[in-house]
């Protein structure tokens, strides 16, 4: 039985030689910061104009996130990248002749690309909030206020979580185009326009970016947003859940089908 | 030792393998030949544990493959030479496989070398041509240095130079006491290769013999003749004579005969007496790929036909005048055209047109037809 310890060498020599990892955890960063830095700059400049429920509720913490919505998008390529081209290229079947054992080939392939797109992510987020703050001006907030390093850290964690969810839809689908022709509509545009559906709002909420996201906020029902049944931690449990849904299913799939 | 009890494998309602039962030896070069889609690549999946078997098992050294303790230093297998990620180094992928099996890195550099990939090693295996793809799955191969060592078509791709370096790599690798199961399409190749064949079609064993059996066996003997002047009548005549004595007697495309089941000196002696003069009476064997195309003639799955070229050919002027027909006209349509537009119902056609071919579709039909039943 080949080694946990060998697996994780062998998978962490995988992700580290293909260039699609570094531009797509390139891309994760560079967007969620930028986007982040040039909303709250934005924010700063128009702070006045803000309708008064959003001024009541305003978020620096959250502000300086919203890059996230796109450099989200980043981390699903990264996570359906890691494991669709095992698939897209054949190598699924070189890699499972040498790890028979079907179980620990999945689980080294996530435990080493996920603990990557977890450090992506906190550097993301961390960088975000002090570029973001520094551009808020008088309405920014700090780092040892209540809560605020809970939302960063939390922040960080969410990237993590939406890179390894993909994983584990890319495993269940074996396939990097079918899992970002899913992925990527579903993150970018169903759940941002479900979730502003009157009726749908209710069941919106408990989609994994939409629950996950809540541990980025330090104000509640921040910038008037919809209040939801559960808190920040509520909110990553229900993102935790799909996650581990997505790998069980994915790592069913994988133990059942032929390679 | 591989071996392999009962093992079947259904998708859907198609067979790819049925009942296969064999045994691959070690010390030797094992022959797996069987035309394409014959289930060759589904029964090395099953053996390396990749696709489950509907019914039966298959064993490595006594063990499932899944269940093999480090399976890459027991088991190295060549499945297909383009899995691998195109974007990754070929020493970077050997690296990555090395790894799993606690194989030092110097041992990479090492098959690549005995591969004849070291220039290259860094390169992107992206740009790899199909030949240089299979010494890199070769050297993945070799990688763990094991007993058991499958490849899927090794030579596909190769240069001359490539297919001896194969043919070699795999008679020393069975010299060295290990198992080596090679499989194949080309009966030429694994008779220079292989010391025994296991040959199977449409997924059933066909043959499971030493080579030099499969050739007495299989390889019959015949005499070649050929009538002076190659005249009909007296080809003919010197065919009823030998059937009588006793031969069988088929005919060449160019003329000659091929006798079996008589020895030459009787053949001259038939000839004699029915006064048929010979040009030429030569004794052959039937080669080793004539031997095997026989075999499995009957479960050939994917079979050509000769190439209509209906509607690529330069379209004829006919003369009739049809706008917008002329062009989609096969040029040999001379017959009256009474049923155009419509293919007509099977036995409505007049007799006189039937020949003819009366429209496209049914000529386009009527050659399939006849094709088929010449299989």
């Amino acid at each position: 039985m080949a080694s946990v310890p060998a697996v994780l060498a062998s998978e962490w020599t995988k992700i580290r030689t293909v260039s699609s990892t570094v531009w797509t955890l390139i891309s994760a960063f560079v967007v969620t910061v930028a986007m982040g830095a040039a909303l709250c700059a934005l924010m700063n400049a128009q702070f006045d104009d803000l309708p008064v429920a959003q001024r009541v509720t305003f978020d620096p913490t959250l502000i300086s996130f919203s890059g996230m919505v796109l450099g989200q998008l980043a981390m699903v390529v990264f996570g359906v990248l890691v494991v669709g081209t095992e698939y897209s290229s054949g190598m699924i079947r070189t890699s499972l002749a040498a790890v028979p054992q079907r179980g620990s080939f999945l689980f080294s392939k996530v435990a080493v690309a996920g603990v990557l797109a977890l450090v992506v992510g906190i550097a993301t987020s961390f960088v975000s909030f002090f570029l973001g703050q520094a551009l808020l001006g008088e309405h920014r907030t700090d780092i040892g206020a209540d809560n605020v390093l809970r939302a960063v850290v939390g922040g960080g964690v969410y990237m993590g979580l939406i890179g390894i969810f993909s994983m584990g839809v890319a495993t269940m689908l074996r396939s990097s185009m079918l899992s970002l022709g899913i992925l990527m509509p579903f993150f970018f545009l169903v759940s941002q326009i479900l979730s502003a559906v009157p009726g749908a709002k209710k069941v919106a909420r408990y989609f994994p970016d939409q629950a996950g996201s809540k541990i980025m906020q330090v104000v509640p029902d921040a910038m008037n947003s919809n209040p939801a049944p559960y808190g920040p931690w509520g909110g990553l449990g229900i993102l935790v859940a799909w996650v581990a849904a997505a790998l069980i299913g994915g790592y069913l799939v994988l133990k059942k089908r032929d390679a | 030792m591989i071996e392999a009890v009962g093992l079947t494998k259904r998708y859907g309602a198609k067979t790819a393998v049925s009942n296969l039962s064999f045994q691959v030896r070690p010390g030797t070069v094992t022959g797996f030949l069987g035309p394409n889609g014959s289930g060759k690549s589904t029964t090395m999946r099953m053996i390396l544990g990749l696709d489950q078997p509907t019914s039966g098992h298959v064993t490595i050294g006594g063990h499932p493959f899944r269940s093999l303790p480090n399976a890459p230093r027991q088991v190295g297998a060549l499945l297909d030479a383009k899995a691998v990620h195109g974007g990754r180094s070929a020493r970077n992928h050997l690296l990555s496989l090395a790894q799993l099996a606690g194989i030092p890195a110097a041992r990479v550099d090492e098959v690549l070398g005995v591969v004849g990939l070291q220039d290259v090693a860094r390169k992107r295996s992206k740009g790899f041509s199909l030949g240089m793809g299979q010494r890199l799955g070769i050297a993945a191969a070799l990688l763990g240095d094991p007993q058991v060592l499958l490849f899927d078509e090794p030579v596909n791709g190769l240069d001359p130079e490539g297919i001896l370096w194969v043919r070699n790599l795999m008679k020393m690798l069975a010299s060295e006491g290990r198992t080596v199961f090679v499989s194949s399409h080309l009966m030429s190749e694994m008779a220079l290769t292989a010391d025994h064949l296991i040959v199977i079609g449409r997924g059933q064993l066909l043959a499971d013999m030493n080579v030099k059996e499969f050739i007495s066996v299989n390889s019959a003997d015949f005499a070649r003749v050929r009538v002076a002047d190659g005249l009909a009548e007296r080809r003919e005549k010197l065919t009823a004579s030998l059937t009588e004595a006793g031969g069988r007697v088929m005919s060449e495309p160019d003329g000659a005969l091929r006798v079996t089941g008589l020895p030459l000196p009787r053949i001259s002696e038939v000839a004699h007496d029915s006064d048929v003069r010979l040009w030429e009476l030569s004794p052959h064997q039937a080669s080793l790929e004539e031997a095997y195309m026989r075999m499995t003639q009957s479960v050939v799955d994917y079979r050509s036909t000769a190439d209509q070229k209906a509607g690529l050919q330069p379209p004829a002027d006919h003369g009739y005048g049809q706008p917008g027909y002329g062009a989609s006209q096969p040029p040999v349509l001379e017959a009256p055209q009474q049923n155009w537009y419509a293919p007509p119902p099977p036995g409505q056609n007049p007799p006189a047109a039937a020949p003819a071919a009366p429209s496209t579709t049914t000529a386009d039909l009527t050659e399939r037809d006849t094709s088929e039943d010449a299989r």
